[in-house]
């Protein structure tokens, strides 16, 4: 707390530090001149050594300095009897005004010290904290992309090299691993550049109206290869309306859920996805459009569930599966750690939740996205 | 329909050998070029049956290059590009391509745009019947049948439906279809298109959502494949 306040009043530029520190000391000066009598000069020198002190504490080294000698002057001035002349009468009280002095500017410069080591250890510590999230990063980046390359750099070298010597079954293999290989690099590309799309900060949603049947299946379809071993089990609620959405974001979004749903569902285990429309109105939007328009403009909350069977989350790795390039131990290859943290940006960009918690024998994935909603597909057929 | 010249207009070396391989070994005849300038001159001097244009060329950005090709060149023009940015796609379909293809692209799925854009230049229909595997539309007497049997369609479901067949294999964006139907007062008003789509899906396609004919292009529009 007290941390927090200091390194705020040293933002402070330092014409104010100055001014402050000024009026501090001349209104402890003015305080303890009040009550002089009570006080005796020797107990003034303390009071004011102390207020000093806190302003060392505070701010940046030229108004301490300052601080500490026009309170000097002042103890001189006001209190060190003869008062109201720089002259000192007892030679003790001579002593006693150096002293004074010399305490005080000790007091600002080791103080300024000790907060300036502070401020070095505390950016190596966060210097060595980013490098090390860095390397974690820059390993399994170039892990994900190197491995692809190998294999399509190994399998090129085999063909150009030995045609010969191999099979046309081992010809086709090869052939067909750099073509794997080269659309799981593709994959990666593409969710850097989602990555980074979203890192720059501005995300321009193209918002039009969605039908969330259509969006599901589309892309349950092209991930057809992925989910030939599973059930799909989609249920979409009856009458649902379109939702305002950026289509190829949320496309993105269900694809990286489901991949990883068919990724780690063992084989012939059914994924479900559920949509519903939280009919709750978030609010209604009065626009001008919408008083001659048939449509109703309303937001509604699109919730999509999408829950798969596989061995779930660790409990303590829930937290951290939508950081960027995490990977659990046991991830599988075909990952870039990236997937998660994308479909978090998107959903977050559309304003909504992603939700993850373990269900009995898997997983659970719960978008929540408020959304322009149009009943218009209930219309009659023209 | 084979023998037809194509003219590639792509910077990347790599993509011009491998469309030259490709194309060749399906009997197309290819020529490419590395830049809009050279492009432009090979297009206008030797003028091809198709037209591959890349993007992102070094010495003009390509939307003016197929705006400049498109004040005389009217055979179908493909473009190529490899940030799969809708906006750029649609920009590009407005300017008169014909088609696009995002890099990375499969053979197969060139070879098929390919076709698609030379067959639709090619047949000015006379048969009025386009025949589309289980569906038979017949654009004289405005009827669609389903394996033979009467699909009964609403004068908008139709409507969408003779745009599609007459221009199968081809996208088709989403305010061109708005425009086509509804009219120019309509191209905000995709919940419309999604009504209809949807309905007509339900009425034409075996298994509305897994279609083989009305395919949704993420973000730009709808494609119709006639075939199953």
């Amino acid at each position: 707390m007290f941390f927090i306040k200091s390194t705020m009043f040293r933002k402070l530029s330092s014409t104010y530090q100055l001014l402050i520190s000024i009026g501090l000391v001349l209104f402890v000066a003015g305080g303890c001149y009040a009550f002089e009598d009570y006080l005796g000069y020797r107990v003034v020198a303390f009071i004011l050594l102390l207020t000093v002190s806190l302003v060392a504490v505070v701010f940046d080294i030229w108004p301490v300095l300052f601080a500490a000698l026009l309170s000097a002057l002042l103890w001189n001035f006001f209190f060190i009897p003869p008062k109201f002349t720089f002259h000192i009468g007892d030679a003790e009280d001579v002593l006693l005004f150096f002293m004074y002095f010399v305490i005080a500017l000790i007091n600002a410069v080791m103080t300024n010290r000790i907060r300036k080591i502070e401020q070095e250890v505390q950016e190596k510590e966060e210097k060595a904290k980013t490098v090390k999230l860095y390397n974690t990063l820059l390993n399994s980046l170039s892990h994900e992309l190197k491995t692809p390359v190998a294999a399509i750099v190994g399998a090129s070298d085999n063909l150009l090299e030995e045609p010969s010597r191999l099979t046309e079954d081992n010809k086709k293999e090869l052939v067909s691993s750099i073509s794997v290989a080269a659309l799981r690099l593709n994959q990666q590309v593409e969710n850097l550049l989602s990555m980074s799309r979203l890192e720059s900060g501005f995300i321009q949603l193209k918002k039009d109206w969605c039908d969330i049947n259509e969006l599901i299946y589309d892309v349950a379809n092209r991930l057809n290869e992925q989910l030939k071993d599973h059930q799909l089990i989609v249920t979409i609620e009856e009458g649902l309306p379109f939702y305002k959405l950026d289509y190829v974001l949320m496309e993105q979004v269900l694809y990286n859920l489901l991949y990883n749903a068919a990724l780690y569902t063992p084989a012939y285990g059914d994924i479900r996805i559920d949509v519903k429309n939280q009919n709750e109105k978030l609010y209604k939007l009065n626009t001008a459009d919408s008083a001659h328009s048939q449509l109703k403009k309303e937001i509604h909350l699109l919730s999509i569930v999408i829950e798969d069977r596989g061995a779930g989350f660790p409990p303590t790795e829930i937290e951290k599966v939508f950081d960027k390039f995490y990977r659990m131990g046991n991830t599988k290859a075909g990952g870039t750690g990236l997937g998660l943290s994308i479909v978090k940006g998107f959903v977050e960009a559309h304003n909504g939740t992603v939700v993850l918690e373990n269900v009995p024998h898997g997983a659970r994935f719960t978008i929540n996205i408020p959304a322009e909603t149009s009943y218009i597909n209930q219309l009659k057929n023209e | 329909m084979n023998n037809a010249s194509i003219l590639v207009i792509d910077d990347e070396v790599q993509i011009r050998r491998l469309l030259e391989i490709t194309l060749e070994s399906n009997n197309f005849q290819v020529t490419s070029a590395a830049d809009a300038k050279e492009g432009m001159r090979i297009a206008a001097t030797h003028p091809p049956d198709l037209i591959i244009l890349d993007l992102g060329l070094p010495d003009e950005n390509g939307h003016i290059v197929l705006k400049k090709l498109r004040e005389w060149f009217t055979k179908p023009v493909l473009i190529l590009s490899v940030q799969s940015s809708e906006e750029d796609i649609v920009k590009a379909l407005d300017n008169g391509a014909n088609d696009y293809l995002v890099k990375p692209f499969r053979t197969g799925e060139l070879l098929a745009r390919i076709r698609s854009a030379l067959r639709s230049a090619v047949d000015e229909n006379d048969d009025p019947v386009i025949d589309c595997g289980d569906l038979q539309i017949d654009l004289a007497t405005r009827t669609v049948k389903k394996q033979n049997e009467i699909v009964k369609l609403t004068a908008t479901e139709y409507k969408l439906l003779s745009i599609f067949a007459q221009q199968e294999g081809k996208v088709l964006t989403h305010q061109y279809l708005l425009r086509e139907v509804w009219g120019p007062g309509y191209i905000n008003q995709s919940q419309y298109l999604r009504v209809f789509i949807a309905q007509l899906r339900k009425k034409i396609e075996t298994d509305p959502n897994r279609p083989a004919h009305i395919i949704t292009e993420s973000g730009v529009g709808y494609r119709f494949i006639a075939k199953d």
